[in-house]
């Protein structure tokens, strides 16, 4: 047993076991309870989680996320992938172009969601401007535009991160093979298919499911911009937990929601760290 | 001729791409500037009528100097707590095999993927009960829930690049740990240092959910009391905007010094 490996390791831990594995047990605990106010809590087993498997809300919030990860991810990863292709490799503009492009992705999660909300005002904002030129009446109380525009503003928001680590990717694949396969008179579409892709085929795989994850977890820009309104239209799973958690004074039902979300977001980061261990030989 | 046709092509793509991305940061630039009264009646490309107006009126406020304040204090507060108690984890994860080693590494790094949503409540309750509700140390301890994991993450990566024999040859130039790691290992490492405590600023001044649930208005961060103003007087774009820039300036900065490195940064993010 070596003693100082775990000195080391010790005040992380402490801090980790404070701030996620007591309030994970916790969250447990009340999962399982009924609460009510000045009435002692009563055991309900599994009773909560039954009725969340038929609770419509939910259903429809898990099922809505999903729909909204599928629609940014068919939009951004072929966006970032054809931004990265096109940006010169070497160079001043090169370079300063990928700065600017990061900038999206170090401001706060929720001025995202002001900056958009500037912008799909009524009257004063330009996204409805530029619609009606397009004759579009754009309307952020109909469920569909809301929808859409939480989808552009996701793909403003994280196309940078798919560029950054995709041009890293293609600058690290070897000049060599696409100078064989030109040497050879393959065309551009061939040397796509069998060149670019099968080399970008793990930072690709871990693109995919970290940008799952995390538009799964969306919850600031949102809560921002529409509140998870107008209805219930844009109310994804974090939004749905927190209004639970805090405005419903559902503890228990809310716990059962909070632990349902953080299994089903724990289980994809496990198969993204299984996939980035193997690929990259990472530690 | 036809390489310098598909250049001139693939800069138009950009170019359209770089205004995609910073038209909303000119439109906030454009919204601060304004007139009150401009923001609100009609839809203008720039401020016909400039002022500094709403950048006085948020240097004057005592709640977003407050909040400013309070969100600086936070992270710089955060940064250090994590790197003073995750150096020494990183480094015990970077050069020692220990038992289930790897098990507490995944385990960490799970932290870091899970929604702060899922926090809520029990966060609320432990944090009132000991008397850390609505504290800046308070928040500064609930964001190591994420950022303590990116630091270990980040450090382990950054030392594993060391070559353990510098370690070894310390050691039998007879150099004591403690004296090793400030005067051998410490320098070495101090560029990957640097790089972590930009990404530990950068995320605890951007966090929202966990400073709203754990603050009421002593402690309350800047991104907090924007977002109560959001719905407060729905109305003050302009006062929104000009804060609203104070709270993007340090990711700006950011990406000045640490953008080769943000993209790694991420990928636990």
């Amino acid at each position: 047993m070596k003693v100082k490996p775990w000195l080391l390791f010790l005040p992380s831990l402490a801090l980790v076991m404070f701030n996620a594995f007591i309030p994970t047990v916790t969250v447990i605990s009340y999962s399982l309870h009924y609460y009510f106010p000045s009435v002692p809590p009563e055991y309900l087993g599994l009773e909560q989680y039954r009725r969340l498997l038929s609770d419509p809300n939910f259903l429809t919030a898990l099922y809505r996320g999903l729909l909204f990860s599928f629609e940014c991810l068919a939009i951004e990863v072929p966006l970032g992938l054809a931004i990265a292709m096109v940006l010169p490799k070497k160079g001043v503009f090169g370079g300063a172009a990928l700065a600017v492009i990061a900038i999206p992705l170090v401001i706060p999660w929720m001025t995202v969601g002001l900056m958009w909300k500037l912008m799909t005002q009524q009257v004063v904002g330009p996204i409805p401007f530029f619609l009606s030129k397009l004759g579009i009446e754009f309307d952020m109380s109909r469920p569909v535009h809301a929808f859409q525009t939480i989808v552009l503003m996701d793909v403003w928001h994280w196309t940078p991160l798919i560029i950054l680590l995709m041009s890293a990717g293609l600058s690290a694949l070897p000049e060599e093979y696409y100078e064989a396969a030109k040497i050879d008179g393959a065309r551009a579409g061939r040397i796509f298919r069998y060149v670019t892709l099968p080399g970008l085929k793990s930072p690709l795989l871990v693109l995919l499911l970290l940008r799952f994850i995390d538009t799964f977890k969306i919850y600031d820009e949102v809560w921002v911009l529409t509140s998870g309104g107008p209805g219930n239209a844009t109310t994804f799973l974090s939004i749905f937990t927190v209004r639970l958690g805090i405005g419903a004074f559902n503890l228990g039902y809310g716990s059962a929601v909070s632990l349902t979300f953080l299994y089903v977001v724990l289980t994809f980061s496990f198969v993204l760290m299984v996939v980035m261990t193997k690929g990259r030989g990472v530690k | 001729m036809k390489e310098r046709n598909k250049r001139i092509i693939f800069t138009i793509i950009i170019c359209l791409y770089l205004i995609f991305t910073l038209f909303p940061f000119y439109w906030m630039l454009n919204t601060a500037f304004k007139h009150k009264a401009e923001v609100t009646r009609e839809l203008t490309f720039y401020p016909h009528h400039f002022t500094l107006d709403s950048f006085k009126q948020v240097i004057n406020k005592p709640l977003y100097r407050r909040a400013l304040l309070n969100s600086l204090s936070i992270a710089f507060g955060s940064v250090i707590l994590c790197l003073s108690v995750g150096i020494w984890a990183a480094y015990a994860f970077s050069r020692y095999r220990f038992l289930g080693d790897k098990h507490f590494f995944f385990w960490l790094i799970t932290n870091r993927m899970a929604p702060p949503a899922v926090f809520v409540i029990p966060y609320f309750m432990i944090y009132s009960t000991i008397g850390l509700y609505d504290t800046r140390i308070g928040v500064i301890l609930s964001h190591t829930l994420f950022n303590l994991p990116l630091t270990i993450w980040l450090l382990v990566g950054f030392m594993n690049a060391v070559p353990t024999d510098l370690d070894e040859a310390a050691f039998v130039d007879g150099y004591t740990f403690v004296g090793y790691f400030r005067k051998i290992f410490f320098p070495v490492i101090a560029p990957g240092i640097g790089v972590t405590a930009f990404f530990l600023f950068i995320f605890s001044w951007s966090e929202m959910l966990l400073g709203s649930v754990l603050t009421a208005s002593s402690a309350k961060p800047v991104t907090v009391a924007l977002l109560q103003n959001v719905s407060m007087f729905g109305v003050e774009w302009g006062l929104i905007a000009a804060v609203s820039i104070f709270a993007v300036l340090p990711g700006i900065v950011a990406v000045a010094f640490v953008r080769k490195y943000i993209a790694r940064g991420f990928l636990v993010g």
